[in-house]
């Protein structure tokens, strides 16, 4: 990822069932990473200040300002944190 | 008539009155009457976390025994709720990963009609009761200590006085030679003694714990009389509430009070509180009636005269040298003649250590129900435990147990692995465990007839919810800019001569784990004499023949 340009991305945790979710403008949360609004880096208190809108209950809890790349269609989270928040645990267990 | 404490009256009901309280809290949170931060505490209090993933429920196992109903109402959480496993913790109790917070009132409603809750597994208030997983059954025992978890643990619910403590607070309850319950890292630790006119009490340890200042537990009192164990407990809790920190989260937990005061000061304090309670000292009294009333409600099953079992046995180890590898690991002597405790092993080597499926947990309370008077327990090592089994019985437990994939004859040894969710589940976590884990016991499983037993230990970040400090070898997962590494420490101990592991030298990548364990083990099978086990040969070479290891090895 060194060199790719560094985006800003709002993320949080649906409150119905916890399920991460991204936020992709407007008032739309969705849980596929590659749908998130990505903007500069300087945009993105603004982009926080619109995921944190609207009236309760407000979809997710805790929205939360990353950063991510662009690798080609993918978009990667730069901490390995929300790299396993994004794609789930990097085991697999009973269910899965 | 199992041999576990039965609700009564007011239990059922009070839990009926908590759902339906936490129902409308719910209701309340989903229609936006409730905010993140006003909820959060309300769902905490009912042990529901918010993790990586999903929120997580943790449901409190009083000092790990659960009756096969009570299994089955957990297999039923997972199969119907979750992801169709659960894992169990190193605290006794279960949690379950992918819980729907829509789901979470029905989910506690079902609960709570097997007698389990997720009260007070979470925020600064008592946690679950531990103890001995051979409680009741142990050759090495002096009384079962159940009932005095179950007596403290109803002293402790919902305590008005202690329902704010600076921090979260665990107590631990021994009462054999061998302390299987780690109490040398609890808050507060009772090891049951019989002093020299034959009368039963207490020693009182405080101050253990973990985390990111590891301390072992010191002892305030040689001798309290069981008659007088609350109100002395309640002595130590006072001080604890009254002069613990309340300005810092890092120094919040009670054994940073008992260091910062001195053991002395602290005793002296107790003390103090302790002779001046006065009536409320008679009234925390334990009458030997309201003891005898608790111990029949854990009264052992009817044992069968199954003496004649043992030649069954020996049979069938000499026939089936599978069956007698899993017997030598996985049975543990019981105090009536005739009967095993089976340890059934939740690591199978590359599996996450401590889960446990569905289908697994409705097959065990099967075979509770079959051959172990519906009766388990689960171990701070994050297994399971069947604690009446006859002899005889054992080879077609193996059997059905095998059919399972619950028959890994490891326990003890270096698969048996302690380890948190860590980074792939928690929130806290700074690295990941689990793979950690799966690799280590993957590659070890193949040296445990040389290596012999090896407690190793991994927890995923400083709150140590793995024991790292005190597994003969530890491993802490750290995060430095951006990547997983690992601290190693070694020689540590969670038994009665517990002792806290050193550590070997710089942290190394998580490719590297393996490869330095394996060499550290190298290091400690050449360093052993005849009849060592690892923290032996520690406490006789100590740390710096584990560091040139680690060296080379780097």
């Amino acid at each position: 990822m060194l060199g790719h340009p560094v985006f800003k991305l709002v993320t949080g945790n649906r409150l119905r069932d916890g399920k991460v979710v991204y936020f992709a403008g407007g008032s739309t949360w969705t849980p596929t990473i590659a749908e998130a609004r990505l903007v500069e880096d300087g945009d993105g208190a603004a982009l926080l200040a619109e995921a944190q809108a609207g009236p309760p209950p407000h979809p997710a809890i805790a929205p939360t300002l990353i950063e991510a790349t662009r690798d080609g269609n993918r978009v990667v989270p730069m901490t390995l944190r929300e790299r396993i928040r994004a794609c789930g645990p990097t085991i697999s267990h009973y269910g899965g | 008539m199992l041999a576990l404490y039965r609700y009564d009256e007011f239990d059922r009901k009070f839990l009926e009155g908590r759902v339906a309280q936490y129902r409308d809290q719910v209701r309340r949170r989903l229609a936006g009457q409730l905010s993140e931060d006003e909820f959060r505490s309300l769902r905490l209090m009912n042990g529901l976390y918010l993790q990586l993933h999903a929120y997580m429920l943790r449901i409190s196992i009083p000092y790990g025994t659960l009756s096969s109903a009570k299994l089955r109402g957990l297999a039923e959480v997972a199969r119907r709720w979750d992801q169709g496993y659960g894992h169990f913790t190193t605290r006794q109790n279960i949690q379950f990963n992918w819980i729907r917070l829509e789901d979470t009132p029905d989910i506690l409603a079902h609960l709570a009609t097997v007698e389990l809750h997720g009260i007070q597994t979470s925020g600064n208030s008592f946690r679950n009761i531990t103890t001995d997983p051979f409680a009741g059954v142990a050759s090495d025992e002096i009384e079962d200590p159940r009932p005095y978890c179950e007596i403290v643990r109803q002293w402790a619910a919902l305590h008005p006085e202690f329902s704010f403590l600076p921090r979260k607070f665990k107590i631990a309850i021994s009462a054999a030679g061998e302390d299987r319950a780690a109490v040398m890292i609890h808050d507060l630790g009772l090891y049951l003694r019989r002093n020299d006119q034959g009368e039963i009490g207490f020693t009182v340890a405080v101050g253990g714990g973990l985390g990111r200042t590891p301390i072992l537990a010191q002892t305030v009192r040689d001798f309290v009389p069981r008659r007088d164990v609350l109100a002395y407990i309640t002595a130590c809790l006072r001080v604890y509430n009254q002069y613990g920190r309340r300005d810092n989260l890092f120094k919040s937990r009670i054994k940073i009070l008992v260091q910062s005061l001195g053991i002395e000061k602290y005793r002296q304090e107790v003390e103090t509180e302790f002779a001046a309670m006065g009536d409320e000292r008679e009234a925390l009294a334990l009458p030997d009636e309201a003891v005898a009333a608790m111990q029949a409600q854990f009264a052992p099953p009817a044992y069968a005269d199954a003496a004649g079992d043992k030649a069954a046995l020996l049979a069938a180890i000499a026939a089936e040298p599978e069956f007698a590898r899993w017997v030598e690991r996985n049975i543990r002597p019981h105090k009536q003649p005739g009967y095993s405790i089976v340890v059934i092993s939740l690591k199978p080597p590359g599996r996450p250590t401590g889960d446990c499926s569905a289908t697994q947990m409705n097959a065990i309370a099967d075979l509770a129900d079959a051959v172990s008077a519906g009766e388990i327990r689960v171990t701070h090592d994050q297994n399971l435990v069947l604690p009446y089994v006859r002899q005889g019985a054992l080879y077609d437990l193996w059997l059905r147990l095998g059919a399972a994939g619950l028959a890994t004859p490891n326990i003890g040894l270096a698969s048996d692995i302690i380890c948190c969710p860590g980074l792939d589940y928690c929130s806290l976590a700074a690295a990941r465990s689990i793979p950690i884990a799966q690799a280590l016991a993957m590659h070890l499983a193949k040296r445990e007839a040389e290596i012999g037993p090896l407690q190793i230990k991994i927890s995923g970040c400083i709150n140590a919810c793995g024991h790292h400090h005190v597994g003969h070898i530890g491993i802490l997962g750290l995060e430095k800019n951006g990547a997983e590494s690992y601290q190693i420490t070694v020689g540590g101990s969670d038994n009665a001569q517990a002792a806290l592991g050193g550590i070997v030298g710089p942290a190394v990548a998580a490719h590297e784990v393996t490869a330095t364990v394996d060499r550290l083990i190298d290091a400690y099978l050449r360093l052993r004499h005849e009849g060592e086990q690892f923290p032996d040969t520690y406490r006789r070479v100590g740390l710096a023949p584990f560091k040139e290891a680690h060296f080379v090895a780097r």
